[in-house]
């Protein structure tokens, strides 16, 4: 079996489209739940059996869910490593249920149910995963959505929740909310500014954290940060929504502030660099994945400060994407070694931004 | 990619130097790294899982014989290896210092979001039994028997 991602609405990528708010700083909203289903022992705990039941129930309950009427199903137990590569790629499924983390093997009844924006894995660290994606800053749409979501699959399937605890997890860090709701943001501006340093440690103080690209445990590359709530119990979930829109909305600010100030005080220093960054992509015969990581962020950030006009952040995060070793090995057809990556790679970009020259200046 | 220093082997380990501010790239594979004495094996224990096995240890000193779970047989060993709790009613075992924990983790150990009710028994039988019902027909078909996949049919209707 291999996946078809032509399957999924949007092919799972909605949410790359730049639609929503502040969309040129703040890439997506993430908002997911964990649930455990009760009389079940916690999937790194259970037999091969006891998750497949697991799959079963949900997927009986997951088919009058009017949300995931549409949804399709994959079972990453039966996929090939590169395809699930791909699903994890697109932000779909956590590197561990596509059993790619290297701790954790690929666990017998891993699956996930994808719908327009809104996902269930299942078998993950807990029995379930719910997640809502959405483009640019929208966490009050992107929680309304998978309360819904909750509600109705909560309705059908006895989810393990305690009087004092709330909803019970297997990392005693998710316990209460089981909500993890998460901003992916661009601060280049911060970066070039230095003045990250002090905003990330006042995310810390105000009980947020933050992450690189692919959440935890990844490394922070291309500027790219993920904030989210730190704790999961003892606030409701409004309180948590409120205070990650109110600190977010502050850091949004703040990386507009220093990008006028680098404008300002460094303003030809700035766009040459940020220029360069666009002629090695457009040029370039070889990328690493860092490298081209980087070099997108510069470009992004002219494209912020309108330095570079023409180029669409809805290209630039699709280049994100696919620009990724699954992706580029999928549109070749063929595995590629890492040097064949990298040129594979460059093609890419080359190709993508060849195709909105015309109107770059 | 080579390793830096034989020039042979694979590299695996991938070090960021930083010497006199000049920050370096060293690439190595695990025999060199050995050889550099670069802890390179995964640790056995989970950190998290050792945080929250020393704060429960500090506060709910386990008896020796070291309860165990009841339902699906995690001991505070396991935690302790792990930091993943076996299944919910893990939460109940092990609430003497629980509430000391989550504290430590949360800052609090009350949740005040939004709260739940299971559905009832009676319509959970039927949903999973349709379930069930519905595997054992996909099954059948796989394997051709279509008799019997006729009849798991009517079956799955009448509960439907």
């Amino acid at each position: 079996m291999t996946v078809d991602l032509s399957l999924i609405p949007d092919g799972g990528v909605g949410w790359l489209d730049a639609s929503g708010q502040h969309s040129d700083i703040v890439l997506s909203t993430r908002i997911r739940l964990a649930r455990n289903v009760e009389n079940f022992t916690f999937t790194g705990r259970a037999r091969d059996g006891e998750r497949l039941r697991v799959l079963t129930q949900v997927r009986e309950a997951v088919s009058t869910v009017p949300s995931l009427r549409e949804s399709v199903l994959f079972r990453l137990d039966e996929l090939p490593p590169t395809d699930r590569a791909l699903l994890h790629e697109r932000h779909l499924v956590s590197k561990e249920l596509a059993g790619l983390d290297g701790q954790h093997p690929l666990r017998t009844g891993a699956a996930v149910f994808l719908s327009d924006g809104l996902g269930v894995m299942v078998n993950e660290e807990d029995h379930l995963r719910l997640q809502s994606l959405r483009s640019g800053f929208a966490l009050h749409e992107a929680f309304a959505e998978i309360d819904r979501l909750d509600r109705d699959l909560g309705a059908r399937v006895p989810f393990s929740f305690h009087h004092e605890f709330g909803f019970l997890t297997a990392c005693p860090t998710n316990v209460g909310t089981g909500m993890r709701a998460s901003v992916l943001i661009h601060l280049p501006g911060l970066v070039l500014t230095k003045e990250i340093g002090r905003v990330l440690a006042g995310l810390q103080q105000m009980g947020l954290t933050y992450r690189g690209l692919y959440g935890e445990g990844s490394e922070v590359v291309g500027n790219y940060f993920q904030i989210s709530n730190q704790t999961t119990l003892g606030r409701s979930e409004e309180e948590l929504l409120d205070l990650l829109v109110r600190v977010v909305g502050h850091v949004i600010e703040r990386e507009e502030e220093s990008r006028r100030v680098l404008l300002r005080d460094a303003g030809y220093i700035i766009e040459d660099k940020l220029w360069r960054a666009y002629g090695t992509l457009r040029y370039a015969r070889s990328l690493t994945f860092d490298e081209a990581m980087n070099y997108l962020s510069g470009v992004r950030l002219a494209v912020g400060l309108k330095l570079i006009t023409g180029l669409s952040v809805y290209t630039l995060n699709k280049l994100l994407i696919f620009s990724q070793a699954a992706h580029l090995a999928h549109a070749e057809g063929r595995a590629l070694t890492e040097s064949e990556t990298s040129l594979a790679r460059a093609r890419y970009v080359r190709r993508a931004l060849e195709a909105e020259a015309g109107t770059v200046g | 990619m080579l390793c830096d220093s034989c020039r042979e082997r694979d590299a695996v380990v991938h070090l960021t130097q930083i010497v006199d501010n000049t920050v370096s790239q060293l690439h190595l594979c695990e025999r060199c790294a050995a050889e550099r004495g670069v802890e390179t094996s995964v640790p056995q224990k989970s950190p998290l899982g050792d945080f929250l096995a020393e704060v429960h240890k500090q506060v709910a000193p386990v008896t020796s014989d070291g309860s165990r779970c009841a339902f699906c047989g995690t001991t505070m060993a396991d935690f302790r290896t792990t930091g993943r709790w076996g299944c919910s009613r893990c939460y109940a075992t092990f609430e003497q210092g629980m509430r000391e924990l989550l504290r430590r983790v949360h800052g609090s150990s009350r949740h005040v979001g939004r709260g739940y009710n299971a559905p009832q028994d009676e319509a959970l039988e039927r949903t999973s039994q349709i379930g069930e019902l519905k595997e054992r027909l996909r099954r059948a078909i796989e394997n051709e028997q279509f008799e019997l996949a006729a009849d798991l049919r009517d079956r799955i209707k009448v509960l439907e």
